[in-house]
């Protein structure tokens, strides 16, 4: 389709009746790949262009992470309703058996949709998933985090390039702020389906998931710790873990061309 | 004008250091470390107590109010110190002022329909019906509702609640977020159509409209005083004038932290450490507890976005002359405290409905009888009268009480009522 260094195409798929909408940027060529974000929202990243390179990546925002419609978020009731949209928006979209990609708590939807439709998964990559909880090693609530010290529960290194782009405060004042209500609103309409605790039943219908699976975790993810993959790894027969060195909760983001080259392997094997 | 006498219930012995060892008094403070609970039973005590002696010295109503895990306010259900407060003060005409149990906290949130249903029985229709959205701290961080929910839900349980205080007949009701199949309250209030109904607000622009739609009480329950009020409340005023509403001041309430002694000097010299507690230790809390992700609808957080610069102050670095000053605690003597609470607040902000802090942060149960006793005898008297000139009615008031003074007491206490 799009080849890669140019930008990603942009559309808009009604779902939902009509009453959410949901934007999908895509890029690139080769077999299909959808990416679930995880909750700072979506921004085109070197990661998803190391993707693109292989595959036609496919980039929804989730209800009401788009600036434009805002008030989408309030035509959804619970994370059920949510994966019936993004049944409706694969269908839309003319994907099925393709590769799914999710970071965070788009890992855990990622890990949902393959649940309730394996069909539509050829292949399941989670990156830093949500989706259970442990007493001895609690999930850490970015939402309630000083919003000066978020970075550094998020990135290994908050100093980063990586991190600057997802939390860096532009020049621009209007554009400075446009950009923390994009952040603070896009935490909270994907907070609202997992709000206080991100454990909503996925462990009773993990057993559902057939699409061979790859876990992708940042050695030093502070927010949810490594330990966490075990969860899915018991679930999913099969499912392969891979860490990443010197990378925190966004290692797609903060090693882009290593998490990149574990996923295409991941599909080509 | 109408003068309530408000409580927290506060932890009135926090360590010294508390602000500096503890990341918040509110959600996440050590029980353990900090409290004891024999010694928070005689808070309570001292607490009621306080309240019964406001009744008694003539205030018009007695204030509650809910908050959860919190060390200056910790009242879980107000309901259970109301009902204590409606039985003692039968035979007055004492409002109980409940500001108030907490809808989205409260599941289903029609046993809050009958808890105040009960008091307002219990007292003989002086039951005046504050229902607060409820803070982020309390309804999302300690009650675990959804930020994005949190108005959803609120306002769904408040015309739930109007509903079932009026209905005639047994409904059902199928909400978003309530489903009840037999509605059919027991018992009913005894004030027609229901008792007066307070809205809490901190100054968001969504529960202007939503007040004024109702036509209830919008109360601004400030710690920072009137002084700072004086922008928001004229917004909450422009809203009803724009609504078509009529601009009576018995449609607004305020709180405001009152310290009377018998000179100005005096007042320092009694005060100031218990308020320099207050704002240094019971108000200690992250900012970001105030706001998480989704409580504020998007309207109200673009607005909150660009007017950033309208950062709240640093408490902290203010002591007890600074308070004073910018009016967060009107103190001094009578006539200095008479004279600030009319020009600043009743005229400032244009409230018929007050309610006064006098029991503030670590100030011992003597001292605040002490105060209490100084604003009846010396202030509330020439207070009364307020906006009587105007000839506004009080609808936001039990309409049993409405006339002239509370009388104090005449019963013993304990009596009953009739």
């Amino acid at each position: 389709m799009t080849p890669a260094g140019s930008a990603a195409t942009e559309r808009t798929i009604p779902v939902w009746d009509g009453k959410v909408r949901i934007r999908v940027q895509s890029k690139g060529s080769g077999p299909a790949l959808l990416f679930l974000h995880g909750p700072w929202g979506l921004a085109w990243d070197p990661f998803l262009d190391e993707l693109a390179k292989s595959f036609t990546v496919h980039a929804p925002e989730h209800p009401g992470t788009t600036p434009d419609t805002p008030d989408d978020i309030y035509q959804l009731d619970n994370l059920w309703d949510l994966v019936l949209c993004y049944d409706e928006a694969l269908q839309a979209l003319g994907i099925s058996g393709a590769t799914l990609v999710g970071h965070s708590f788009g890992g855990m939807l990622a890990c949902e949709l393959a649940a309730a439709y394996p069909a539509r998964v050829g292949r399941l990559a989670l990156i830093a998933p949500l989706g259970f909880w442990r007493d001895s090693d609690r999930v850490v609530n970015w939402m309630m985090l000083d919003p000066a010290r978020l970075p550094g529960y998020v990135f290994r290194d908050p100093g980063s390039e990586a991190a600057r782009r997802m939390f860096g405060t532009a020049d621009d004042p209007d554009a400075a702020t446009a950009a923390r209500v994009r952040l603070a609103w896009s935490m909270g309409a994907t907070g609202k389906f997992i709000w206080p605790i991100p454990d909503k039943g996925l462990k009773k219908r993990i057993h559902r998931v057939s699409a061979p699976t790859l876990l992708v975790w940042g050695k030093e993810d502070r927010l949810v710790p490594p330990v966490y993959a075990d969860e899915f790894t018991r679930r999913i027969a099969g499912a392969r873990v891979q860490t990443v060195d010197g990378a925190g909760h966004v290692p797609h983001l903060e090693r882009p061309e290593v998490v990149g080259r574990m996923i295409r392997d991941f599909v080509a094997g | 004008m109408k003068i309530s006498a408000f409580h927290l219930m506060p932890h009135r012995e926090l360590p010294d250091d508390f602000e500096k060892r503890y990341e918040s008094v509110w959600v996440t403070p050590p029980w353990h470390e900090l409290a004891d609970a024999e010694r928070v039973g005689q808070y309570y005590n001292w607490t009621l107590d306080e309240l019964m002696f406001a009744a008694r010295a003539g205030f018009d109503g007695v204030c509650t109010n809910e908050h959860h895990q919190n060390a200056y306010g910790f009242m879980p259900s107000p309901n259970i110190m109301g009902a204590v407060l409606a039985k003692a003060t039968n035979g007055t005409n004492v409002a109980i002022v409940q500001m108030g149990a907490t809808l989205p906290t409260s599941n289903p949130p029609i046993r809050v329909a009958e808890e105040y249903a009960m008091l307002d029985c219990i007292s003989g229709g002086r039951l005046v019906a504050g229902l607060p959205l409820g803070s982020a701290m309390d309804v999302n961080l300690c009650y675990g509702i959804t930020p994005m929910e949190h108005r959803e839900r609120y306002r769904e349980a408040f015309a739930l609640t109007l509903k079932a205080w009026q209905s005639r007949e047994l409904f059902a009701w199928n909400g978003r977020y309530y489903q009840l199949a037999n509605v059919n309250l027991w018992p009913r209030p005894i004030q027609q159509p229901h008792p007066p109904v307070w809205v809490p607000g901190s100054g968001s622009i969504s529960t202007f409209d939503f007040a004024v739609d109702n036509d209830v009480c919008y109360c601004f329950l400030s710690y920072s005083g009137a002084k700072a009020a004086k922008t928001m409340m004229q917004g909450y005023w422009d809203v009803v004038a724009k609504k078509g509403r009529e601009t009576n001041p018995y449609r607004a309430g305020f709180l405001q932290l009152v310290a009377v002694a018998e000179t100005d000097a005096a007042a320092e010299a009694k005060y100031a450490r218990h308020v320099e507690y207050f704002y240094h230790k019971c108000l200690h809390w992250p900012i970001q507890y105030l706001s998480p992700p989704g409580n504020q609808d998007y309207r109200s957080l673009v607005a909150a976005a660009k007017s950033n610069v309208r950062r709240a102050e640093d408490t902290k670095a203010l002591r007890y002359r600074d308070f004073v000053e910018k009016g967060y605690v009107i103190a001094g003597s009578a006539a200095t405290v008479r004279d600030r609470i009319k020009e600043e607040v009743v005229k400032g902000l244009r409230v018929g409905n007050l309610m006064v802090l006098l029991q503030i942060g670590s100030m011992p149960h003597e001292l605040t009888l002490e105060n209490m006793d100084r604003f009846a005898r010396e202030v509330l008297p020439s207070l009364r009268g307020e906006w009587n000139d105007e000839g506004w009615v009080n609808s936001w008031w039990p309409e049993r009480l409405r006339g002239g003074a509370a009388v104090p007491a005449a019963a013993p206490v304990g009596a009953g009522r009739a």
